[in-house]
């Protein structure tokens, strides 16, 4: 049975200036034991999708659609359910969650806390050796478990956040962001240990970045967003070597080759304002700023259209006629 | 005294105390300096040093040893110097979540700095501009949100704008578009090489994006383990690296293809125990293999005193293979 489904899931939240649809209408499939990788725009929704997943939205937000995980759905179980499926099944690495670590308390405790809750061992002597394993696991040296957070550099605190995550041996990993904080060398590093625990445990992985050569080499399919929906969706390296959407493909250029001249003190970004959710173009939300725009863009409210066999996008100039 | 360098690091040490009264050298002699104008990249691994150097230039921690100038005037510590000093030098953190008060809005963030600094004209244009130069537009309609009903990109924008509003000389950005989407990104980067071009703003950029560094860094720092170990111009450094730290470092960027990737084995370092010799010795590819043995430098690397690289605008490294290896090329 697929791991995690989204069907047609849509995310709006309340604001003094009016609704903010900020998901609007994403399928996703998982399957266990695979990597999916979301990237998009800062704002387009994606870790709105994370925190759906677990029902651990605002408030302020309207959730609509379904949330499957292993066939049950998230959206409709009562808190008890829900509360056993956050701490045994599923586990969230927040973007930026670097401040949800107690200053006042040694990153040993922090760390060993939910692996007592969670019934992974018995004793404080037990909890101590799986903290050190589980800080080893992440690339940690054990003499930091009886450090403060504030004693820890910000990429060093990022991963005592993956340590605590693999705590209670959950199904299911959400990495929002895992490795912005992380210098290249420590990225490369926390990208296998995530990998490995898809391949060795059977985890499903959902990887959330914007960096697009991170999830081309961890993931097995890619999901691309724009204003709050999937634009683009596929295996990865089809994904990122034949994109089919303008905006993946200006995605990928924004990114510099090192010791390309043409690169040198010229980044290059999107030119165009990033589109104000609670007030979307008519048309492609992406028309505005797409390089490739012709006149039925303006009009036509482009869904997801087959390109390729198992590869999507949402794009006029994907012919309609293949079908996948 | 406009040829003085804006900010400059002298011998500049900070430690911490540490778990079981051991000291944690986080930044241990470093020189460094920064021109008028300049935009210069400090990179390195994750705990070597870069945020704590970068919040001893601002005067957050007091250094240990040494010396932060500015203008070549050495800091001073009390509070109104200190406040003059952060209205022409600011700091952009790693880490906007902790930046922000959740209390306040994105307009109260961004004016914030005007009103503290009694900054005199039209406060709610100079927001509004701030804004849309780092991509909030239309401005007016983040104003009255919350850091909350933010993305993390957005809080990270709304952190700049609060910096840019000040219209500072000198700008302190920690990892300031590593949460930034690639289009975002490159808007932010181009507004920092415009802003220099055009007010001749001075830029210490810490990033781990060695991509980053060559779309608009003039210079290139490299640290490992609380010391500068290689620097100069970026296309020296990128193109022809000369330390093995910095081989290695370039070697696992996914868009450099050039260089066989080196994963560095090892206990990651621990400023508490600073390694005889040369910091890297215990992790460097180059001794392991034999290659510093064969230029007759191991036991330098073991043992020998390193000393600190001088704060110079040419390619340097320390690293006694590279030296030799420059020797023989110059002898
Ligand atoms: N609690 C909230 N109230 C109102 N609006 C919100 C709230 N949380 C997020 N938003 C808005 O919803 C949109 C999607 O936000 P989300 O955090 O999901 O984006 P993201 O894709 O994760 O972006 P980033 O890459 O910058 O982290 C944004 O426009 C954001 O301003
Ligand atoms: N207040 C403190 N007390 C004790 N040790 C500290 C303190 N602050 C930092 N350190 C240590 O000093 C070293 C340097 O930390 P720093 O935050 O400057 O690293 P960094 O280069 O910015 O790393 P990152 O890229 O992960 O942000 C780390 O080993 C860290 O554990
Ligand atoms: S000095 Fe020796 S140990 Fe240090 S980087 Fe150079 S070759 Fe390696
Ligand atoms: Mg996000
Ligand atoms: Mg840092």
């Amino acid at each position: 049975m697929t791991l995690l489904q989204l069907e047609d899931v849509s995310v709006t939240y309340r604001t003094a200036d009016g609704p903010v649809p900020a998901v609007r209408g994403v399928s996703l499939e998982l399957e266990a034991g695979s990597t999916l990788g979301i990237a998009g725009e800062s704002g387009s929704g994606k870790s709105t999708v994370a925190a759906t997943v677990l029902r651990l939205n605002p408030a302020s937000a309207t959730v609509t659609g379904r949330v499957l995980l292993d066939g049950e759905d998230v959206l409709g179980m009562n808190f008890g359910r829900l509360r056993a499926v956050r701490w045994a099944e599923a586990s969230i690495v927040f973007q930026g969650a670097l401040h949800s670590l107690n200053p006042l308390q040694k990153i040993g405790r922090q760390v060993a806390e939910p692996v007592l809750l969670h019934g992974q061992a018995d004793t404080r002597r037990g909890a101590d050796a799986m903290t050190r394993e589980l800080l080893g696991q992440v690339g940690l040296p054990p003499r930091l478990a009886s450090s403060y957070p504030h004693q820890l550099s910000g990429g060093q605190k990022q991963r005592v956040m993956i340590a605590m995550a693999l705590a209670c041996g959950p199904r299911l990993i959400i990495a929002d962001e895992p490795t912005t904080a992380l210098d290249v060398m420590v990225q490369a590093q926390v990208l296998d240990l995530l990998t490995a625990l898809v391949h060795d445990l059977g985890v499903g992985l959902v990887v959330i970045s914007h960096d697009l050569s991170v999830l081309g080499t961890t993931c097995d399919r890619l999901a691309v967003m724009y204003a709050g929906r999937v634009v683009e969706e596929g295996p990865s390296a089809d994904v990122l070597d034949r994109a089919r959407h303008p905006y993946t493909r200006a995605l990928s250029a924004a990114y510099p080759t090192i010791g390309d001249p043409a690169a040198r003190f010229a980044p290059r970004g999107l030119p165009g304002d990033p589109p104000w959710p609670g007030d979307l173009p008519a048309g492609c939300p992406f028309h505005p700023r797409c390089p490739e725009a012709v006149d039925v863009c303006r009009t036509e409210d482009v869904r997801l259209r087959p390109a390729a066999p198992g590869h999507q996008a949402a794009c006029v100039h994907v012919a309609a006629e293949v079908t996948g | 005294m406009n040829s003085r360098p804006v900010l400059e690091a002298a011998g500049l040490s900070t430690s911490f105390r540490a778990r079981g009264g051991r000291v944690a050298r986080a930044v241990d002699g470093v020189d460094l300096e920064l021109g008028r104008g300049e935009i210069v990249a400090l990179v390195g691994e994750s705990g070597c040093g870069k945020t704590t150097l970068a919040r001893t230039l601002l005067g957050l921690e007091r250094p240990s040893a040494g010396q932060v100038l500015v203008g070549g005037v050495p800091l001073r510590y009390d509070g109104r110097a200190l406040k003059a000093f952060r209205r022409r030098v600011q700091l952009v953190l790693q880490d906007p979540t902790g930046s922000l008060n959740p209390r306040h809005t994105v307009y109260e963030a961004v004016a914030e700095g005007l009103r503290v600094h009694g900054v005199a004209g039209d406060e709610q244009q100079r927001v509004v501009d701030a804004l849309s130069r780092v991509g909030m537009r239309p401005a007016e309609r983040y104003f009255l949100r919350y850091p909350h009903e933010l993305s993390g990109g957005q809080r990270q924008r709304v952190v700049i704008a609060g910096a840019l509003v000040l219209e500072p000389e000198v700008l302190v950005a920690d990892e300031p578009v590593s949460s930034l989407d690639a289009s975002v990104r490159g808007e932010i980067l181009a507004l920092l090489l415009q802003l220099r071009d055009e007010l001749g703003l001075s830029v210490l950029v810490v990033t781990h994006d060695l991509g980053l560094a060559w779309n608009i860094a003039d210079r290139i720092a490299v640290m490992y383990l609380g010391r500068i170990v290689e620097s100069g111009p970026t296309e020296q450094v990128l193109a022809d690296p000369s330390h093995p730290y910095t081989r290695a470092l370039l070697s696992v960027v996914p868009e450099s293809h050039h260089l066989e990737p080196v994963v560095l084995a090892g206990e990651p370092p621990d400023p508490t125990r600073m390694p005889a010799g040369c910091r890297f010795h215990p992790r460097c590819p180059q001794l392991a293999s034999g290659e510093a043995a064969a230029a007759g430098v191991d036991g330098e690397c073991r043992a020998g005193s390193l000393p600190v690289l001088p704060a110079s605008k040419e390619h340097a490294a320390a690293c006694f293979l590279s030296a030799a290896r420059q020797g023989m090329l110059t002898d």
